[in-house]
């Protein structure tokens, strides 16, 4: 029975461009009260712009109403479970919306001098030392825009300390249970990359893993809990087999929030590693970024992180850019600042108790939407599961209903979907997440709707194979629109 | 769909078909039926050289892309150009028309250590 939702009120929507009409404006200017310029004369001609072709005009009133309407069509956090394994999509405190919006935190100019800046200087500082101590690393940098780019920069900076050893070696070890950016990031940095294939437990098969490590390898990029939701419960031995043959190991924190004030990378023989603030610490995900993707080393990599570092000159914080190491700068200026103002607030706000009881949480909650889905949900793995869980559609696909279908269905029932299809070494995946922020009321609401589509399937799968019926637009054709993409509005003809 | 006598397979899902000096290499009809519709192909150009168990290109499906390795070491003489237009091609014909790349066989004994087309349906039964 659908208990969450009853009916979608959604209204059809022209482009804004279809709501056009000539002379219409959003604006009123007064007359002019001073000589007119010619701009062509003053900023030279060719630094105007003409007049942009078939620019929409329409009303300050049609804009605000044409968004709106818009947002009605979306999901989002705000409106209930947003089960995503591997994207942790949490609630964002709207204490750290208030905190964000300090005026002088808000309004700071990049360029603004040192002397004014002081206190931006101090999060960032603030930040990176809890980020550090979270980790168990020597040394964090705020400046990568999000996941990929800080393992973009984590890596460059592996390369970086074995050029300098003499060597940059020639590959990078990825298990097959991994997010498709490790191997992307690896082949950026010019390394070539070796699959890992995982064991019957969904971890990583040590003698595999012996075999390959040679004096080739660079590093191995694992993810820790893995994909599947399990934890790597040989990570010492795994780190200790690359250290032995001078490789480094990198960590994907995409699943940081099933480890912080409970086990620290650093601790456990990771090098280096990224986390995800948009992930583990709350801040806006989703299209509601952007994202922040800060980097933690262990000593031997610090010479290497991005230029500028910042440096305690007595009282008083300064940029330090005599970094003849360093990799240089990934981003301009100091990251994503107003995203790493609300990473603070949570964790300060959250004190060392308070970020291990939203991790215990996380794996209650894992554990208790796994316990309730099992009976009608084939678990891919039998190892304990950490902050997610990955069911197999094994059970459905004997009714021709697959994980995709069922994931639309679910949407009927008022729930986002969970992640489809991936990790990819699971046939027909389901992987949820409900992370620490969801109440037992709305996990039961889950379970209730995941149980009620089992019986669909079972009585009535057709039912299920044509969901979505509530929403204004049921099944696109996915497979044209990857094969003959419109990427550009076009007036009709 | 049956796997032609005359090909070999990998353990990856590729299959190879050797005619003299050359060989025709493209994936079985297991692998696109696993990775459903396919929409893009990615493919290397005549003249570069592919190694045995490296990848030499990728299949795009709506749900992932899939690197696809070369069953054997030789150098690339032919690439399946319809395939830009027509990736369905792939799902429809995909141990014919569906072919990937053409190429020269450098090690012909590589072909020794590939599974028949018995032994290939064996080892997709017990995947």
């Amino acid at each position: 029975m659908i208990r969450k939702v009853s009916k979608h009120i959604v209204q059809n929507e022209p482009l804004l461009f279809e709501l056009s009409s000539p002379g219409k404006c959003g604006y009123q200017l007064p007359a002019l009260d001073v000589p007119p310029v010619d701009p062509a004369k003053t900023l030279g001609a060719e630094n105007v712009r003409p007049e942009i072709e078939d620019f929409p005009e329409v009303s300050e009133f049609e804009v605000l109403r044409h968004f709106t309407r818009l947002s009605t069509w979306n999901y989002a956090i705000d409106l209930g479970l947003y089960p995503l394994g591997s994207c942790t999509m949490k609630y964002n405190p709207r204490v750290n919306e208030v905190v964000a919006r300090t005026e002088g935190l808000a309004w700071a100019h990049p360029y603004a001098p040192e002397v004014l800046s002081q206190g931006c200087m101090e999060v960032i500082a603030a930040l990176e030392q809890a980020l550090a101590e979270i980790t168990g690393m020597d040394a964090v940098t705020l400046q990568p825009a999000a996941g990929a780019h800080g393992e973009f920069t984590g890596v460059l900076m592996i390369r970086a300390l074995l050029e300098q050893r003499g060597n940059p070696r020639k590959k990078v070890l990825v298990p097959d249970s991994a997010h498709g950016t490790n191997p992307a990031t690896a082949r950026m940095v010019g390394y070539a990359v070796e699959n890992i294939k995982s064991n019957e437990r969904g971890m990583i098969d040590i003698d595999v893993l012996k075999r390959a490590v040679t004096e080739d390898v660079a590093a191995l990029m694992i993810t820790n809990p893995n994909t599947v939701g399990v934890f790597e419960e040989n990570i010492r031995e795994i780190c200790g087999i690359l250290h032995e043959k001078g490789a480094l190991v990198y960590m994907d924190g995409a699943n940081m929030n099933a480890l912080v004030g409970i086990s620290r990378p650093g601790d456990f023989g990771a090098d280096v590693m990224h986390l995800n603030l948009h992930k583990t610490f709350s801040t806006p995900h989703g299209g509601g970024g952007p994202g922040s993707g800060a980097v933690a080393v262990a000593k031997a990599l610090t010479p290497f992180l991005p230029s500028p570092r910042l440096k305690r000159n007595g009282d008083f914080w300064t940029w330090n850019y005599d970094l003849p190491d360093s990799i240089g700068r990934v981003r301009a200026y100091y990251g994503n600042f107003g995203v790493l103002v609300r990473a603070l607030a949570y964790i300060m706000a959250h004190g060392a108790n308070g970020l291990r009881q939203a991790t215990l949480d996380a794996l209650l909650n894992a554990n208790y939407l796994r316990a309730l889905l099992e009976p009608n949900y084939q678990i891919a793995y039998d190892a304990p599961s950490m902050h997610e869980c990955v069911f197999s559609d094994d059970r459905q696909a004997k009714k021709g209903v697959r994980t995709g279908d069922i994931a639309k269905r679910l949407i009927d029932y008022g729930f986002h979907p969970y992640t489809v299809s991936f990790p990819l070494i699971v046939r027909g995946a389901l992987m949820i997440e409900p992370t620490e922020t969801e109440s037992k009321r709305e996990l039961d609401l889950f379970a209730d709707a995941m149980a009620s589509i089992a019986r669909e399937v079972e009585n009535d799968p057709e039912l299920v194979l044509k969901a979505p019926h509530s929403t204004r637009t049921s099944r696109v054709d996915e497979v044209k629109a990857a094969r003959n993409p419109i990427v550009r509005w076009q007036p009709r003809s | 769909m049956s796997y032609p006598e005359t090909y070999k397979f990998t353990r990856e899902h590729e299959w190879v078909h050797p005619h003299g000096a050359e060989a025709k290499i493209g994936i079985t009809d297991h692998a696109q039926h696993e990775l459903g519709d396919i929409v893009f192909v990615n493919l290397p150009k005549v003249g570069n050289s592919v190694k045995r168990a490296e990848t030499f290109g990728s299949v795009e499906s709506v749900k992932a892309v899939s690197d696809v390795y070369s069953p054997v070491t030789g150098e690339v003489t032919g690439v399946n150009d319809l395939l830009a237009q027509k990736p369905e091609t792939l799902n429809e014909d995909p141990h014919g028309e569906g072919w990937l790349i053409k190429v020269t066989l450098t090690s012909p004994e590589e072909l020794q250590a590939l599974m028949s087309s018995a032994e290939y349906e064996e080892y997709i039964k017990a995947e």
